[in-house]
């Protein structure tokens, strides 16, 4: 295992013994076309500021996010409370900052989890074939025959959050539900590139020197089939994050007193007409992740991709 | 006469053809249907014959990458398809292959290092953990490549260098039998030949049996003590290098032997081209009887009916195995087989007839 580490870390850095004319692996030609790329560097200094927020809030703010401050609620931004406040008198900054760690959550978590099950499924399917990738193939069928977020307002509206559920467990419900319904995608793609790489030579070759299939898949069709897969999965982040703020929104996500961009959006829509400024700022900043993560899927997909350069 | 290492028996392999909701076998696609031949221990057993007439699926069978349909192959007193788990990877280590294109046979991901090294991990008792490193520069060096550019990924090499990574790989585990497919077709022809010369002296240095599949007449002639003509999944023929060239007794070795392009121009009028008509039939649905009959130029009445053996048929100067009901030498423009004679008479004049020339200027007459 940790050959395989260290070969493809030195591949992405630099081959070594290769000039700088040299021919050059496809990482470090995508890492070259990367670095020229704007966009992958306001998405990722834009993802390296939320993840911070979500760590560590209190580097942006020391107001307590619940503390509500009822004779000021509305208030329009000023010095005190550079947002403003909400109805309930709590400062929308220091809320906005601090709903970041439940997007955040939500979208690695969800993105690790429909990477391991999409994962495995694809490879097993693609690799194996035979009875495994028709059972595979038809269960994704299954999965994509019910909308993402009708699954997750069924799935939520079954299973209900008590007042007093831990965090922890309000935030591993909708990860649950979205991994749930997410893996399926992941899978497909998983197995289409798993497919494509395994009739090649080298897969043979190794076949043909008696190694073991856990093996072939470690050291040969993985290293091989992976990258559009991560792509993808990047870009589902993003998506999984608006989806997460679309529950809580319909208020069956996260729900209070959890503090997160969606559920901080459906209290502003109240006031919509009268104090914009309540739902501007929480949408500004789930908008912003979004497409930040979007936007490094992008990149990094155009970088991996020989035919867009 | 040297004792077999490798003998196929009745190889028959058919992929099924699916068709319909239901997925049900409509047909099958013969790309392999009743191959037998042996390998004798240190020779080169040629492959020939047209794209898709199952050169590469018996390579495939004999590695025992496929399973076959039928049919068995017997390594070295050892019924291959018999064995199972460790005794099959036991196996492996004595039956290597070298595949066609070098491109696709090296993963674009490891170094070569990993990939000649791989061998090793697969077979750890082998060579100790120690010295691996060392015998794998032992092997690069071998083939002909710098030892110091085991840290290399594969996309640093030339077409040629790759291939030699790939025969490093092959003979990394000192196999007995190593099955050639097409290792030289893609490569440049300047190419080829250093290639082909490094797998000759390989052979003699590691005393290697060569299953050499090939399209090319010429390379195979080069390198093989025997050669195998296919067509459509069946041996045409089989002798001795100098049988099959020289006095070929199947039509279809005699058609395809006579597209080959003579090099002398004097002599490029004398000779008849046999021209095939149409295409080759799809295996799935092969000719009734003798598989050539369809386009063969001797076709009678029995050939469409009977399915010619692969026999032991008079060629003139004894006799070599040939499948044709009618099999007989005829008159065909040799080419000269140089491989054995030094450098320095192959252009000597005294191998081209000189009074045979036409006065030049003289404008065309009619004879």
């Amino acid at each position: 295992m940790t050959e395989a580490t260290i070969v493809v870390g030195a591949e992405t850095t630099a081959p070594p013994g290769a000039g700088p004319e040299g021919a050059r692996s496809l990482a470090s030609d995508a890492w070259r076309s990367l670095k020229k790329n704007p966009i992958f560097w306001v998405s990722t200094a834009l993802i390296v500021l939320f993840v911070l927020m979500a760590i560590w809030p209190s580097l942006f703010t020391n107001v307590d996010p619940n503390a509500a401050v009822l004779k000021e609620a509305r208030a329009r931004p000023s010095s005190s409370a550079w947002f403003g406040r909400d109805i309930q008198g709590y400062d929308i900054y220091s809320r906005t900052i601090y709903g970041a760690r439940a997007s955040i959550l939500v979208g690695v978590f969800t993105s690790v989890a429909t990477v391991i099950i999409g994962g495995v499924m694809g490879v097993l399917a693609g690799y194996y074939g035979g009875w495994i990738d028709s059972l595979v193939s038809r269960v994704t069928d299954i999965f994509f025959a019910i909308p993402l977020l009708l699954g997750g307002i069924l799935f939520m509206a079954t299973f209900p959050n008590d007042v007093n559920s831990p965090y922890l467990l309000v935030v591993g419900k909708v990860v649950l539900v979205l991994a749930i319904f997410g893996w399926p995608s992941l899978a497909r793609l998983m197995r289409s590139s798993v497919l494509q790489v395994k009739p090649n030579d080298y897969v043979q070759a190794a076949r043909a020197l008696g190694a073991s299939p856990w093996r072939i898949i470690r050291a040969h069709v993985l290293p091989n089939a992976v990258a559009p897969m991560i792509v993808v999965a990047t870009i589902n982040l993003g998506v999984f994050i608006a989806v997460e703020a679309t529950l809580s929104f319909l208020g069956i996500g996260l729900t209070p007193p959890a503090v997160s961009w969606g559920v901080a959006i459906s209290d502003a829509i109240v006031a919509l007409r009268t104090t914009p400024h309540i739902l501007l700022f929480p949408s500004l900043f789930l908008s912003l992740t979004v497409l930040a993560f979007i936007m490094l899927g992008d990149a990094v997909r155009d970088a991996f991709d020989p035919k867009s350069r | 006469m040297a004792e077999a290492i490798l003998t196929a028996k009745d190889l028959v392999k058919h992929y099924p053809i699916k068709g319909g909701v239901l997925r049900r076998t409509v047909g099958h696609v013969k790309a392999v249907d009743g191959v037998s031949f042996e390998l004798l221990k240190g020779e080169t057993l040629g492959i020939v014959g047209e794209s898709g007439c199952g050169k590469s699926t018996l390579g495939r069978l004999l590695m025992r990458l496929e399973e076959p349909t039928s049919g068995s192959v017997v390594f070295d007193g050892v019924d291959m398809y018999a064995q199972r788990g460790r005794a099959m990877r036991k196996l492996r280590r004595d039956i290597q292959i070298v595949f066609q294109d070098p491109y696709t046979s090296l993963n674009p991901r490891k170094t070569v290092g990993d990939i000649v090294g791989e061998p090793f991990d697969i077979h750890p008792d082998v060579v100790p953990r120690k010295g691996r490193r060392k015998a794998v520069q032992d092997l690069l060096d071998l083939v002909g490549l710098n030892p110091e550019h085991i840290n290399r990924y594969p996309h640093q090499f030339s077409g040629g260098q790759r291939q030699r990574i790939g025969i490093a790989r092959g003979i990394a585990l000192n196999p007995k039998v190593l099955i050639c497919d097409e290792p030289v077709s893609a490569l440049d022809v300047s190419v080829q030949a250093q290639v082909v010369n490094l797998m000759e002296k390989l052979q003699d240095e590691l005393g290697l049996s060569y299953v050499f599949i090939a399209h090319d007449l010429s390379v195979v002639r080069h390198i093989s003590d025997r050669v195998g003509v296919m067509y459509l999944g069946k041996m045409a023929e089989l002798g001795e290098e100098d049988d099959i060239y020289g006095r070929p007794t199947h039509p279809y070795t005699q058609a395809l032997l006579s597209a080959v392009p003579v090099p002398d121009p004097t002599l490029r009028d004398k000779r008849e081209q046999i021209v095939l008509k149409g295409d080759v039939p799809s295996p799935a649905n092969p000719p009734s009887g003798c598989r050539f009959h369809t386009r063969c130029f001797k076709a009678q009445e029995k050939c469409s009916v009977e399915i010619p053996l692969l026999e032991i048929r008079p060629d003139g100067a004894g006799g070599h195995l040939s499948a044709c009901h009618f099999a007989a030498p005829r008159e065909i423009i040799e080419t000269v087989d140089l491989t054995d004679t030094p450098q320095a008479t192959t252009f000597d004049s005294g191998l081209r007839d000189d009074s045979s020339l036409e006065p030049v200027g003289d404008g065309t007459q009619d004879s």
